[in-house]
């Protein structure tokens, strides 16, 4: 093998020869050769890896953006739930579970919004009337009435939800705060309302 | 008959089942004899008769017959002839070595076969006959999809892919970011960590189990009653609301079980110091930081001086730390399901305010 850097290839491979020689200017290869320098070459490579994290940079922020949709087709976080003479003392209102996720609980002096995620890994229990308990299916964590973790792998009480009564005399349920036992924040009055 | 069913069933509770699992399990791996050609069909049998039979019974009938369930029922064939043949040439090259014979596996490395036909051609047709295998499973039995979900309706019960059952019961017994995503990391990670931790060059090539007791007894029992069992537990015995279900009961989904737990800290200061829990929760934590620290460290530490000494010795403490962390980790699924079943038992540590439960 000769030494190619002084003496181009001859006819078999000219015609790239001479294509390369439009890109680069009358030298051609061996004149680019000659011009990058070992130093002239990192400002190159740095500007290549900029412009690759620039792009990767950008690919990642669409992703997130993506995350974000323009429209939500959730039903509302807030909304109304009737009066609070429809609920008879004893009794967990399922009439809210599959639209908005939240059970209504009426006992002797309060009422109050229960979520119904599980607090364990987030399945959603069952209330089993017969037993007075919500019954998970996903690994069997078990709840009392007002919520409190008695059985399974559940580490914590189910939540509460923001409950008040509006001017118009109907109970409105609040998703956006909740309140967790393990904080003592059942002690809240948003937390419920006073049936006394 | 009924009494009978009745008795079964009560075999099947999950801490019984998974008890004399263990204990069947190492009755089968620490004695020899079991491995023979005659005691693989046995075993064989012994499986066959028990779904058959069973099969007569309409409660364990449905469960059996569910087109989810039939890869578990293929597992548990499968998972007995891979244990029975790996075992089978460790004895018998255990036997061969006493003698002062080479492995099994030297005579067969000396000979060689072309790739070209003769692998090849048997390559062909096994895709061919699996490709005709799962063509036909896919015609017959229809692949269970269920209605769209909804975030407000769980089914129940709510069973993870087959291959999950393991993990799904693993968290009814841990907190989900620990079964969840700890301890299945744990899983893949100590799998990978095994050729960096065990230089032992015994067993490289061929199969043995007298050189390997340990790396073999616990590996399988990972394997086999931490997975495999856990699995079969999970499709076969977990009904309605997760509860559990003799193999011949009817899945009443109103089936009431007391399951009712408390956390070490409530046994700790409620009923064994008779006070109220300390509001600060690193004071009312403290029974069971000290417990998990003594777990990991005083049974790793008698483990040196009495069962793993020799290991021990032969290991840096750093390789023999790593080792003991994975095991200790793998033995806590067994001993927290003791805790739960005999003594209610929910947490170790209890620490919901900041979503950390042991
Ligand atoms: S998600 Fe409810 S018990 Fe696990």
């Amino acid at each position: 093998m000769t030494d190619s850097r002084q003496s181009p290839p001859t006819s078999p491979t000219a015609a790239p020869t001479r294509r390369a020689e439009n890109i680069l200017g009358a030298e051609g290869l061996s004149g680019l050769r000659g011009k990058t320098s070992r130093r002239g070459f990192f400002p190159w490579l740095g500007l290549a890896w900029v412009s690759i994290t620039a792009g990767f940079a950008m690919l990642a922020g669409v992703s997130l953006r993506f995350l974000f949709p323009n429209v939500l087709f959730e039903p509302p976080s807030t909304f109304k739930a009737g009066f609070p003479s429809e609920y008879e003392v004893g009794a967990v209102d399922e009439r809210f579970k599959s639209k908005f996720g939240v059970w209504i609980v009426r006992d002797e002096a309060t009422l109050f919004a229960l979520s119904t995620i599980c607090t364990h890994l987030g399945c959603t229990p069952n209330w089993l009337g017969g037993e007075q308990k919500f019954k998970c299916p996903c690994h069997g964590s078990g709840f009392y009435i007002d919520g409190m973790n008695f059985e399974g792998p559940a580490p914590r009480p189910l939540e509460r939800y923001k409950i008040y009564v509006a001017d118009d005399g109907q109970v409105v349920v609040d998703k956006n705060s909740k309140y967790q036992w393990e904080k003592g924040q059942w002690d809240n009055p948003e937390s419920f309302v006073s049936m006394a | 008959m009924d009494l009978f069913k009745e008795q079964v069933n009560r075999l099947f509770e999950p801490a019984t089942f998974i008890g004399l699992s263990t204990v069947g399990f190492f009755m089968l791996v620490y004695s020899r004899r079991v491995w023979s050609t005659t005691s693989f069909w046995v075993g064989n049998v012994v499986l066959t008769l028990f779904f058959g039979l069973s099969a007569l019974d309409p409660n364990f009938n449905k469960v059996i017959t569910k087109p989810d369930n039939i890869p578990i029922l293929i597992m548990v064939y499968t998972a007995w002839w891979t244990l029975w043949l790996s075992m089978n040439q460790a004895i018998t090259n255990d036997q061969r070595m006493e003698l002062g014979l080479p492995p099994d596996e030297q005579e067969d490395s000396g000979k060689k076969v072309w790739a070209w036909p003769d692998l090849v051609y048997t390559e062909l047709l096994a895709m061919l006959l699996v490709g005709g295998l799962l063509v036909i499973w896919s015609i017959f039995l229809k692949a269970p999809l269920e209605e769209p979900a909804n975030i407000a309706d769980s089914p129940n019960p709510s069973k993870a892919p087959w291959y999950f059952l393991g993990l799904q019961e693993m968290l009814v017994y841990y907190d989900p970011w620990l079964a969840g995503v700890v301890f299945p990391g744990l899983i893949v990670v100590g799998l990978m960590a095994i050729p960096f931790i065990d230089f032992n060059p015994l067993g490289n090539g061929y199969f043995t189990f007298r050189a390997r007791k340990f790396a073999i007894t616990w590996f399988l029992f990972g394997y086999i009653v931490l997975w495999v069992v856990l699995i079969f537990l999970g499709t076969f015995l977990r009904g309605p609301n997760w509860n559990f279900y003799g193999p011949y009961e009817y899945w009443d989904p109103h089936k009431l079980e007391a399951l009712v737990n408390i956390n070490l800290s409530e046994y700790f200061w409620i009923k064994w110091f008779q006070q109220p829990l300390p509001s600060n929760w690193m004071i009312r934590e403290i029974p069971g930081f000290v417990a998990t620290l003594a777990y990991f460290s005083v049974v790793g530490f008698v483990l040196t001086k009495t069962y793993l000494k020799q290991m021990h010795q032969q290991m840096t403490t750093i390789r023999y730390g790593i080792l003991m962390t994975l095991f200790l980790s793998m033995m806590a699924l067994p001993l927290k399901m003791l805790l739960r079943w005999f003594f209610d038992l929910k947490y170790v540590i209890a620490i919901p305010e900041y979503f950390f439960n042991i």
